[in-house]
């Protein structure tokens, strides 16, 4: 059969993902600084993992808008799940878990979302309307999401091209989840409400590393407002994968962007296997059309089989049930992901959605050796009119969670023969990815009644327009010509500081080079050391920065000064007039030549030479003692000339005849 | 495409609007694409809520989101075809089994199971037995479900007039033979109207249960089905032959429990578990397996078809909210305008200021009927107790134990519609038909914890309330 696996993923070129057409889109999820939460007056961004009181719901699927049934809103009807919502005082009240309407959304949020519209290019929508999403997983309370668009139709410069943005909407967080075994499901509810937006890309990118790399330039664009939550889980992706002939499936929830590169590749090859396995179905003439199965109880027949897993089953008056998959021999075992193979597709679902999570949950006449006895399986073969071109798959538990997932391994079968399934899938940890529903569509949307439309006048957006950043690209190119390097860039060109540093390039005329080493590692060197540098505002670092740019502050001495203001202030915001007040009662002013002359013949002097085997070292001496006397005054090259002339011209014998010995 | 597409709607559309529609040819369900001064957008055209403004026209997007164009801003809109939606509950058979009981719905117009209204923005009731079987298939295994629309109208506009109706209609549907009768209704009024049944059917052979949800049930989250089910099941296999409300015990989705129409009251705006027997404990809990009775003194259902139907109304009954510093005018006003019965609500065990004696005497003179219940909702009016309510009692108020304000009214209101005479009105307010008077009150009638408090956090941890 021509199941051609991919190239490990370390040997894939671009060439490769272009073959197999390739395609990846990005759906970016920024949690906003805000001081409450989206639709209630919850304080934002406090998380507790411990609870003072639970709620229980249970979802049921409702129409959509159009009349239509949403096909994860039926999918998560079957697993009947108990969902537990945990409650602490703090973080939530009772809109949370849907026992008061929605208050009014949240103006900071808004605005802040408006700037990030207009730096994404889009174009804005005149009246918000409040539309729910469903998500009957419970994730959420209410069954739905609270959600709205702010804009369409944008885009970002990349490379030589544009990524266009479909749409920027502005929604609240969900739950965390805690566990969720069989029919039961818990969550943390702290997060929910929680203001976010996402980022929508048209599906434009053509490698897993072009995705990562446009997911980390849309983060800098939320990050470059200064407006935006930071930190695990502040951002999240879901990143969007097809492949030639296959199916868009929605990787769900990515937390970490050096993450995406392998789960697109795993994804990639899992869609390439799948449909090289519908082509072989359909070589068997096996269609969605044409598909035979037959399901039946074989709980007696395996009474005394020995599988451990079966055995406990039977034990625990479980039932067994075997599904025959006509056409299907010797394909379970096909390998989809790294080191998964195509009967995961089915354990997945049994796992999901009949809610028979103890694993493993499966056994399948392709890998009959490792389970039962041969005897068994010839016995199962038998009872299930087997032929040799059949495969069984064995599944055990609760009689009707055992039913519910025999009819979900017909389901994933028949759509086997029609090549990928659309589904959200979850991401695993090792690069691989695991079914999580099936992709919902339009259908899940529904107008809020709760909330009347919201006008955005334009003079609102032009307030939002007034107080957005540069562009971060334009920054990165600014900083990139003044010679910054390139790890300092990337730093500050998200950071607040970035004003700064552009108005001391153009008004002082000092080099990205330079504000590079000083705002981005010495700031952070500073941080380290618990100084808190943030409390410096652009106005007193400005100050500093010109009079290195008059000289009267040489270079070493910036730092110097820095530090020395911070260990003196205990303010929790340093100003212009703070640092001023530091240079008058320091008196720091540039020295002249004589004064340098001066100072460096009297450390010369106060020395005795004897104490130094060698010239080096009595010269690193002196210029240690002069530094420490006269740092921020004199620059340390400025230094060193003086003190080398001088001691080769005063003491020229000693020098010779230290250098001697 | 559909006839729809000869005429082009414009539902809602006003102004500024409906102008560049018509300007631009195009009409709601159109699919357009839009050139305004600030992009390019392209969706369906919705209809336009009647409450919204007239600047905007609202698209829905591919994606399935809607957004609101202004419409000063479009320069072109250019037609690709036209989507209109199909908004139905998937009806199906309700199947009929003739081992199963007989129950009908009667519809006032609550939210039980509901879809979206454009034109208002607001939810409207989806209501037929194959709509109903389509969104909550259960309902089968517990009986053969017919249903009747008997007004559409919000639980704030129901009156003597829907409730003489409804009463009528109960009796008639008694004699019809069914085997239990279920009442769909809007939350908010819910329990007046379960009082005023109370009253105007009595002694009915089977259970009469109201029903109703706090969260419509186009949310996945809904109250709705869990309400339904347990109402429905209620009427069908319970042996309360009485009036009462069936709806979310805790707030979370896991029993309901069943309240004496004259003892319920809804205590939360927007709470689930929002109704609550005030004063006593409820007749029973229900989850879809099982009815769990809490007592034992409730009248049993009968195989007969007699019931004493009753529907007698004034509607010359008002309340009077006591509230401090209140003057005399304020009744005065009402007795001048002629309202024959007055409920007031007052403090503590029943008490009004000495200011209001004046307005309580000119009662007295024009013979209108004053009757007294307590704000605190729990506890018995106890005018025995102060001088105040000595006086007062002098001046023919008649303290009316705990029945609830609200029970109280309506009961007036019934009373009065049968009789203008003072101590025939007394003896028939002082004489409970359905426990709207209890004679003791038990010592978990009364149940408002505290947050905070240890064991109740305690408790609260515990318990999924
Ligand atoms: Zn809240």
């Amino acid at each position: 059969m021509e199941v051609l696996p991919l190239k490990p993923f370390e040997e894939m070129t671009p060439a490769d993902y272009a073959h197999i057409g390739l395609k990846c889109g990005l759906e970016v999820h920024q949690q906003l600084l805000t001081r409450s939460k989206l639709f209630c007056r919850c304080p934002a961004g406090h998380y507790s993992s411990s609870y003072d009181a639970e709620v229980l719901r249970h979802m049921r699927p409702t129409l959509s808008e159009m009349g239509e049934y949403d096909g994860t809103a039926l999918m998560e009807k079957k697993t009947r799940k108990n969902i537990t919502y945990r409650l602490h005082h703090a973080t939530v009240c009772t809109y949370e878990f849907d026992d008061t309407p929605p208050f009014f959304i949240d103006d900071q949020a808004i605005d802040i979302a408006l700037e990030l519209a207009l730096l994404l290019r889009l174009n804005l929508v005149n009246e918000l309307h409040i539309a729910r999403k469903q998500y009957l997983d419970g994730s959420i309370p209410t069954g739905f999401q609270r959600t709205t668009i702010l804009g369409v139709d944008g885009w970002l410069p990349f490379k030589d091209r544009t990524i266009r943005v479909r749409q920027l909407g502005l929604e609240e967080d969900s739950c965390r989840e805690v566990s969720d075994h069989g029919h039961e499901r818990t969550y943390l509810t702290d997060r929910l409400g929680m203001p976010l937006i996402e980022v929508v890309t048209e599906p434009e990118m053509f490698t897993p590393q072009e995705t990562a790399e446009v997911c980390n330039l849309i983060r800098k664009v939320c990050r470059s407002t200064q407006k935006v939550r930071r930190g695990y889980g502040a951002t999240r992706q879901d990143v969007n994968v097809s492949v030639q002939g296959g199916t868009r499936v929605e990787i769900k929830g990515v937390p970490q962007i050096w993450r995406i590169p392998r789960l697109i590749y795993n994804e990639a090859s899992r869609q390439v296997a799948l449909l090289g396995i519908m082509k072989e179905l359909n070589r068997r003439n096996v269609t969605p059309d044409t598909i035979t199965t037959a399901s039946k109880d074989v709980t007696e027949l395996l009474m005394k089989a020995s599988y451990a897993p079966v055995r406990s089953a039977i034990d625990r008056k479980l039932k067994v049930r075997c599904v025959k998959l006509c056409g299907f021999a010797g394909l379970l075992n096909t390998p989809t992901q790294e080191h998964t193979i195509f009967a995961k597709e089915f354990s997945d679902r049994v796992r999901v959605i009949a809610c028979l999570s103890e694993l493993p949950n499966i056994v399948h006449s392709d890998s009959a050796s490792e389970s039962l006895w041969p005897q068994d399986w010839q016995k199962l073969r038998k009872r299930m009119q087997a032929h040799e071109d059949d495969a069984l798959i064995l599944v055990w538990g609760d009689d009707r969670d055992v039913q519910t997932a025999c009819e979900e391994i017909v389901i994933r079968a028949t759509e086997a023969a029609s090549g990928v399934p659309s589904d959200t899938r979850q991401p695993l940890k090792d690069g691989t990815n695991g079914f999580e529903r099936v992709l919902p569509g339009a259908e899940r949307m529904y107008p809020d009644t709760d909330l009347p439309p919201i006008e955005i006048p334009a003079e609102r957006i032009n307030k939002a327009r007034a107080v957005m950043p540069e562009f971060v690209w334009e920054t990165e190119a600014t900083f990139r010509q003044g010679a910054m390097v390139e790890d300092d860039i990337q730093r500050l060109c998200i950071s607040p500081r970035v004003p700064l540093i552009q108005r001391a390039m153009n008004e002082l005329g000092l080099s990205g080079k330079l504000l590079g080493v000083l705002l981005a590692q010495r700031m952070r060197a500073l941080a380290r050391a618990e100084r808190r540098p943030e409390r410096f505002s652009d106005e007193a670092l400005f100050v500093i920065l010109r009079a290195h740019s008059q000289e009267r502050l040489a270079k070493e001495g910036i730092a110097w000064l820095m530090e020395l203001i911070l260990v003196q202030s205990t303010k929790d915001e340093i100003t212009d007039a703070d640092v001023d007040a530091v240079f008058d009662e320091l008196d720091i002013q540039r020295l002249t030549d004589q004064e340098l002359q001066c100072k460096v013949a009297c450390a010369i002097e106060a020395v005795d030479p004897t104490q130094f085997p060698t010239v080096t070292k009595l010269r690193r001496f002196l210029m240690g003692e002069l530094m420490k006397d006269l740092i921020g005054r004199v620059d340390g090259r400025r230094m060193l000339d003086c003190l080398t002339k001088t001691m080769r011209t005063d003491e020229p014998n000693l020098a010779e005849q230290r250098t001697g010995t | 495409m559909n006839e729809q597409a000869a005429t082009k709607t414009t539902d809602g559309y006003r102004g500024p609007g409906l102008a560049v529609l018509q300007r631009h040819g195009v009409g709601v369900w159109s699919d357009v694409e839009v050139q305004t001064t600030g992009g390019r957008f392209r969706g369906i055209i919705l209809p336009r809520s009647e409450t919204a403004d007239d600047k905007h026209i609202v698209l829905k997007l591919s994606s399935g989101y809607n957004i609101g164009v202004a419409a000063e801003t479009v320069k072109s809109m250019t037609e690709h075809g036209r989507r209109a939606a199909n908004y139905k509950i998937p009806e199906q058979e309700f199947p009929i089994d003739a081992g199963k009981p007989n129950i009908v719905l009667f519809g006032t117009g609550g939210t039980i199971a509901s879809r979206l209204d454009y034109r208002s923005g607001a939810v409207i009731p989806a209501f037929s037995p194959g709509e109903l079987y389509g969104s909550v298939p259960e309902l089968a295994d517990v009986c053969n479900l017919r249903t009747e629309k008997l007004f559409g109208v919000f639980s704030e506009n129901m009156g003597p007039e829907q409730y003489i109706a409804l009463a009528n209609r109960i009796g008639q549907a008694i004699e019809e033979g069914v085997d239990g009768i279920v009442i769909g209704h809007g939350t908010d009024t819910m329990h007046h109207t379960a009082a005023v049944l109370t009253f105007m059917v009595q002694d009915p052979p089977i259970p009469i249960v109201m029903v109703g949800s706090q969260r419509s049930s186009d949310r996945p989250s809904s109250d709705a089905a869990l309400n339904l089910i347990c109402a429905v099941k209620t009427a069908a296999e319970s042996d309360i032959a009485e009036v009462v409300v069936c709806m979310f015990g805790p707030t979370s989705d896991e029993y309901c429990l069943i309240h004496r129409g004259t003892r319920v009251r809804k205590m939360h705006s927007s709470y689930r578990s929002t109704f609550r027997t005030i004063g006593d404990i409820p007749l029973a809990m229900i989850d879809p397996q099982t009815i769990t009775l809490f007592r034992d003194d409730y009248k049993r259902r009968r195989r007969d078809r007699n019931v004493h139907i009753n529907p007698a109304y004034c509607d010359e009954v008002t309340m009077l909210y006591y509230y401090p510093g209140m003057k005399p005018d304020v009744m005065e006003a009402m007795i001048e305008k002629g309202y024959r019965g007055i409920v007031i609500a007052g403090t503590g065990l029943g008490h009004v200021n000495k200011l209001t004696y004046r307005a309580l005497r000119l009662a007295q003179e024009k013979g209108v009927h004053v009757y007294m219940t307590v704000q605190t909702l729990w506890g018995f009016a106890g005018m025995y107790v102060y001088e105040t309510g000595r006086e007062m009692m002098a001046l023919g108020v008649v303290p009316l134990a705990n029945m609830l304000p609200e029970v109280a009214f309506v009961k007036l209101s019934w009373v009065l519609g049968q009789s203008d005479d003072r101590d025939e009105v007394k003896r028939m307010m002082l004489t409970s038909i359905g426990d709207e008077i209890t004679e003791r009150e038990p010592y978990n009638g009364y149940l408002i914890y505290q947050g905070a408090v240890p064991e109740v956090q305690e408790f609260l941890k515990k318990i999924k309330r």
